[in-house]
């Protein structure tokens, strides 16, 4: 494995995020990524990487990234939803790598969805 | 599914589901290019009337949809290479699934991005199972473990942590690139 030291040089640094996290309290903005069947198929990997790098890029230590099954709209995979704490959640779809710095700088750091990407503007056409 | 890979991130969670402890995941390059991959978990097993179904499209354990693809579509592409599935299974102690792929076929998908998968598979199951992923080739072999990973980040530390989940990707890419870099694009 490489190195397991440099994973010590991770601990110190993520438990250092964990207490500003416990000390702010601050109520954390859930990032949901279908990964069934449908999802993987479409290209939901790179999309739930896209958000790991790009959290860890901006050091968003409210953030948490989990996954889901099949909603059961697969045409409409890779989906991601965006929950703001005490904010309705927001379902992007069709949802490709280069437009996750796009959602995580406009609606989960600044607090407004990107609304061409949104289930609404998707179900319009 | 465009890659190898990707049919172990979705084929996983049925051991996940299963309620596994320990998942393993093997990836075994021959000399003549067969590529074995399994998994081995320590989940619920399946009674022998529904592993003689499972294989089916209209055969499913969840309660949504009538249907089920992870395996018919493993099973696809596993035989269009000219390789086979094998699923052993026994009620109470756990599953193996075993896809067996011609990699010098050009009808074989790439193994695809194996570092990501890992990597996707922990982030969606931070604190249980604990998964182990083998691979060798002629050129050599590697080992990556969940549980080592856990004992040195502590209890505190969750897997799940962004620095972790790119650790763990780039970690496993740098091991997998000499063994199975081959086969990989």
């Amino acid at each position: 494995m490489k190195s397991l030291a440099e994973l010590e040089a991770i601990r110190k640094k993520t438990l250092s995020r964990i207490n500003l996290r416990n000390e702010e309290k601050s109520e954390t903005t859930r990032v949901v990524v279908g990964m069934a069947t449908c999802g993987i198929a479409a290209g939901a990997r790179p999309v739930m990487l896209a958000f790991m790098d790009e959290i860890e890029k901006r050091q968003l230590s409210h953030v948490t990234v989990s996954q889901t099954g099949c909603i059961g709209m697969c045409r409409l995979e890779p989906m991601v939803d965006v929950i703001l704490p005490g904010q309705e959640k927001v379902t992007y779809v069709h949802v490709k790598p280069e437009m996750v710095p796009r959602i995580v700088a406009e609606h989960i750091v600044n607090g407004r969805p990107v609304e061409e990407y949104t289930i609404g503007a998707a179900e319009k056409n | 599914m465009k890659e190898i890979a990707l049919h172990l991130l979705d084929i996983v969670q049925n051991s996940v589901t299963a309620g596994a402890a320990h998942v393993d995941i093997g990836f075994a390059l021959a000399e003549d290019g067969m590529l074995s991959m399994s998994v081995r978990d320590d989940g619920c097993g399946m009674s022998p009337e529904f592993l003689e179904r499972v294989r089916s499209p209209f055969v499913t354990t969840r309660t949504t949809r009538k249907v089920g693809l992870g395996i018919p579509l493993l099973m696809q592409n596993a035989m269009q290479s000219g390789g086979d599935v094998d699923i052993q299974s026994e009620q109470g102690a756990g599953t193996v699934i075993t896809a067996r792929f011609m990699t010098r076929s050009i009808d074989c998908l790439p193994l695809g991005d194996l570092a990501s998968t890992m990597a996707s598979i922990v982030m969606g199951c931070p604190d249980k199972p604990e998964f182990t992923l083998r691979c060798s080739s002629p050129a050599g072999e590697m080992v990556f473990s969940t549980e080592e990973v856990r004992a040195a980040l502590g209890d505190e530390v969750s897997l799940s942590e962004p620095d972790v989940i790119i650790w763990i990707q780039q970690s496993i890419q740098e091991e997998i690139e000499p063994i199975l870099g081959g086969i990989m694009r």
